[in-house]
């Protein structure tokens, strides 16, 4: 980025970027931290886009029984390219990004340990998710065999092998994610070498911040559980290219194995994805409760916990194929140890909230909506992880209902928070007060209305990735309902993205400091200056600008 | 606040080249044990021939090459940290060769199997698994091979002295990294599996 920057929006409209040509060829070419956070976070709202309009066409389908609004094909697709956007092309970029951009302001670091590898990963992700996309366009090939996959966001073999996933469609669904892994893999060894090596004076492993500390167990976990996503999947390209026989039952070879493999990697990938949601939360609530955080040194080593425990626990996705009764009592037990250090945080949450001076502003509702559903998500998903109501319940509603409440009440929620709370401090303005409170509660009764209701559809038995059903099993009303909620999601999204244009058109200034936080990246200006601090600060406690706003009563002398 | 304070990492020889190189093998292990972890799932699962004992015969010789490139590896950047040029040079070169000779030896075992011994990578779950992992370990090899003579050509040009120790330090990480592999290969492969 070119020194000659505009002092007061670096980040945004840089100095070559008067003309639209240069404004494009700055982005592109960017290896900034900060622009390369923006465009991981704005690439995965637009997927977002993307994924909720399919969602939205599901519900459509399933509205009513026997509905022909899709093609049953056009259906597997939809629920496979939904699955696999929201986690490989939402979740991972939104989370990359705002680890990007904040880590090295957190830590008092002037960019990421390796900037330009930065940059790799991020043309990575995207070209990835392009790929995955472009099946829709180019994947008939010789074979007129469809267009985009349609083996769900897992693709078990053996429907994913040659014999019954013909044509290129599969492929695209291999590549486009190994590619976007790639860049994931690159991120997670950015994020680890900037934590360790590259924070200012005083920012001992202790005072990390605890987005910081979560970022760097998330890290970990993807250098674990992405690698072997990508070994799976070459496998399963050696089998459909090579004739190789990995998953080929025919040959000897086990399809289960392919279960085990991929869930090894997905079931880490859940706590890649909903560990950051944690630390948006832990950095928010403390703000707006007051409070320090509550029991800090707990909240690390529960995220460790979490991260040691998330390794073990693949096989509670696998109840209802045969493994035994030892294995299954194993990945039971293992699965609901995990409720511990998962309830550790949400006690400490609560802890913090308790006797503070409670400050109802946006960021703060969608973390308490969060402390609520993701209780409830949690709750549900220790009656799953007992194997014989599992074997009850697996591959029906009452599972969507659970990762739902996951990713959505848990980690969606903590990125709307994150993004009313940062966005004062990317774009120097404020966003609505009033629209992030109509966001907000549209969102939570629509998420309810929808997902709530799905628990009651799976207990009644009503499979999922089915594209319709008879009218008599007293699925309809519920389905009904179901889809009803997507009309009021739909309409906080459009609140948000409301709220977006307005910042921009009537803005408010938001000032370094708009929430009177105490992590580094508030002591800089709003927008940040591209080179982050213009002499790097140095700290002596984990809230470096409290103890500069209150000299008389520093908290290095409580720590 | 005191300007005593030092930075968190200083006197540390942990600079962000060698975490991120140690990242780096950290996430290689993992997808290397997937493909250990198929190579002895399916170990005698194969329907037909030929099986790992008719056909696989102890690759002394390429083993022998590949660990004793790491002694030569160590030999040479010691050698570039202390301003020998020519020493350095050598011990590259050494490197390079003997890598090139594992593959060499690779190469004919393979050509063996496929023509003589008709075992191919689609012919049974043996000859899966072993083309995947071995193959994927000589991949690595080679890579680390364009990495060490892209240095040592440097080297011999001068363009690559004392200064740049550190950073070739690191790329040798990667082929203690390659070697270390083979070893687990070794034991899976030629010890374990026959």
């Amino acid at each position: 980025m070119s020194a000659s920057s505009t002092p007061g929006n670096p980040s945004l409209t840089g100095g070559a970027g008067a003309t639209f040509a240069g404004s494009i060829h700055e982005w592109v070419t960017t290896v900034d931290h900060k622009r390369l956070g923006l465009l991981y976070i704005g690439s995965g709202l637009l997927f977002f886009l993307i994924g909720g309009v399919e969602a939205a066409l599901m519900r459509a389908q399933l509205a009513m029984p026997g509905n022909e609004l899709l093609e049953p094909q056009e259906f597997n697709r939809l629920f496979t390219m939904h699955g696999t956007t929201m986690v490989f092309l939402v979740g991972m970029p939104i989370i990359t990004g705002f680890g990007n951009y904040l880590i090295p302001l957190m830590i008092g670091a002037r960019d990421m340990a390796f900037p330009r590898l930065n940059a790799w990963g991020f043309w990575m992700f995207l070209f990835g998710g392009l790929v995955l996309y472009m099946s829709y366009f180019a994947s008939m090939g010789l074979y007129g065999a469809g267009t985009a996959p349609d083996v769900g966001w897992f693709a078990y073999a053996p429907l994913s092998g040659r014999a019954f996933s013909r044509g290129n469609a599969t492929d695209y669904w291999v590549l486009g994610i190994m590619i976007s892994g790639f860049g994931s893999i690159s991120g997670a060894v950015n994020m680890i070498a900037t934590t360790i090596t590259m924070r200012c004076r005083g920012m001992t492993m202790g005072r990390l911040p605890l987005f910081v500390w979560m970022m760097l167990v998330v890290s970990f976990l993807i250098l674990l559980a992405l690698p072997v996503l990508t070994a799976a999947q070459v496998m399963l390209l050696f089998d459909r290219f090579l004739g190789a026989h990995f998953f080929d039952t025919q040959a000897g070879g086990d399809a289960v194995l392919w279960q085990h493999f991929f869930w090894f990697f997905g079931h880490p990938e859940v706590y890649i994805l909903m560990i950051p949601g944690f630390a948006y939360a832990s950095e928010i609530i403390p703000v707006f409760s007051r409070k320090v955080i509550f029991g800090y040194s707990f909240m690390v080593a529960a995220t460790i916990a979490i991260g040691l425990v998330a390794v073990g626990v693949w096989a509670h996705h696998m109840f209802t194929v045969g493994m035994g009764r030892g294995l299954n009592i194993w990945f039971a037990v293992i699965t609901m140890v995990v409720g511990i250090p998962t309830g550790i945080k949400l006690f400490n949450w609560i802890a913090t909230m308790y006797g503070g001076k409670i400050q109802m502003k946006t960021p703060m509702l969608f973390c308490i909506g969060f402390l609520g559903q993701f209780l409830v998500a949690g709750l549900s998903g220790i009656l799953l992880s007992g194997a014989p109501l599992n074997w009850q319940l697996s591959d029906s509603y009452f599972v969507v209902a659970h990762f739902h409440f996951v990713l959505i009440g848990g980690l969606l929620f903590t990125i709307f928070a994150a993004l009313y709370y940062w966005f004062p401090k990317v774009t120097g303005l404020m966003l609505s007060e009033k629209l992030g409170r109509w966001h907000f509660w549209l969102f939570f009764v629509g998420f309810h209305v929808t997902f709530t209701t799905m628990h009651v559809q799976g207990i009644l038995g009503m499979p999922r990735r089915i594209y319709t059903y008879p009218g008599d099993r007293g699925w309809a009303i519920w389905n009904f309902i179901s889809s009803a909620g997507v009309v009021f999601q739909m309409a906080g999204v459009l609140c948000f993205l409301a709220a977006v244009v307005l910042a921009f058109k009537r803005p408010r200034r938001a000032g370094p400091d708009p929430w009177n936080a105490w992590t580094l990246e508030w002591s800089t200006s709003s927008p940040p200056p591209a080179y982050n601090f213009l002499t790097l600060p140095e700290v002596r406690s984990r809230r470096p600008l409290w103890d500069l706003k209150h000299p008389h009563d520093p908290d290095w002398e409580h720590e | 606040m005191t300007a005593a304070q030092a930075l968190p990492m200083e006197g540390s020889s942990w600079n962000r080249g060698r975490v991120g190189m140690a990242c780096l093998i950290f996430g290689e292990s993992t997808f290397f044990s997937i493909f250990v972890v198929a190579y002895l799932f399916y170990l005698g699962k194969s329907l037909s021939g030929p099986q790992p004992q008719d056909v696989l015969e102890f690759p002394l010789v390429a083993t022998v090459c590949l660990l004793s490139s790491s002694l030569t590896v160590v030999w040479g950047v010691r050698a570039l940290a202390a301003g020998r040029r020519w020493q350095a040079g050598l011990g590259l070169a050494l490197t390079v060769g003997l890598g090139a000779s594992f593959i060499g030896a690779t190469a004919l075992e393979w050509s063996r199997l496929i023509f003589q011994q008709g075992l191919a990578i689609d012919t049974n779950l043996f000859g899966t698994t072993f083309y995947s992992l071995v193959g994927f370990h000589a991949a690595h090899v080679i890579l680390g091979l364009m990495m060490l003579s892209g240095i040592g050509v440097g080297v011999a040009a001068g363009k690559v002295t004392a200064q740049h120790a550190e950073r070739v330090e690191i790329v040798s990480w990667y082929w203690h990294f390659v070697d270390a592999v083979w070893l687990v290969v070794l034991t899976t492969v030629y010890v374990v599996g026959v």
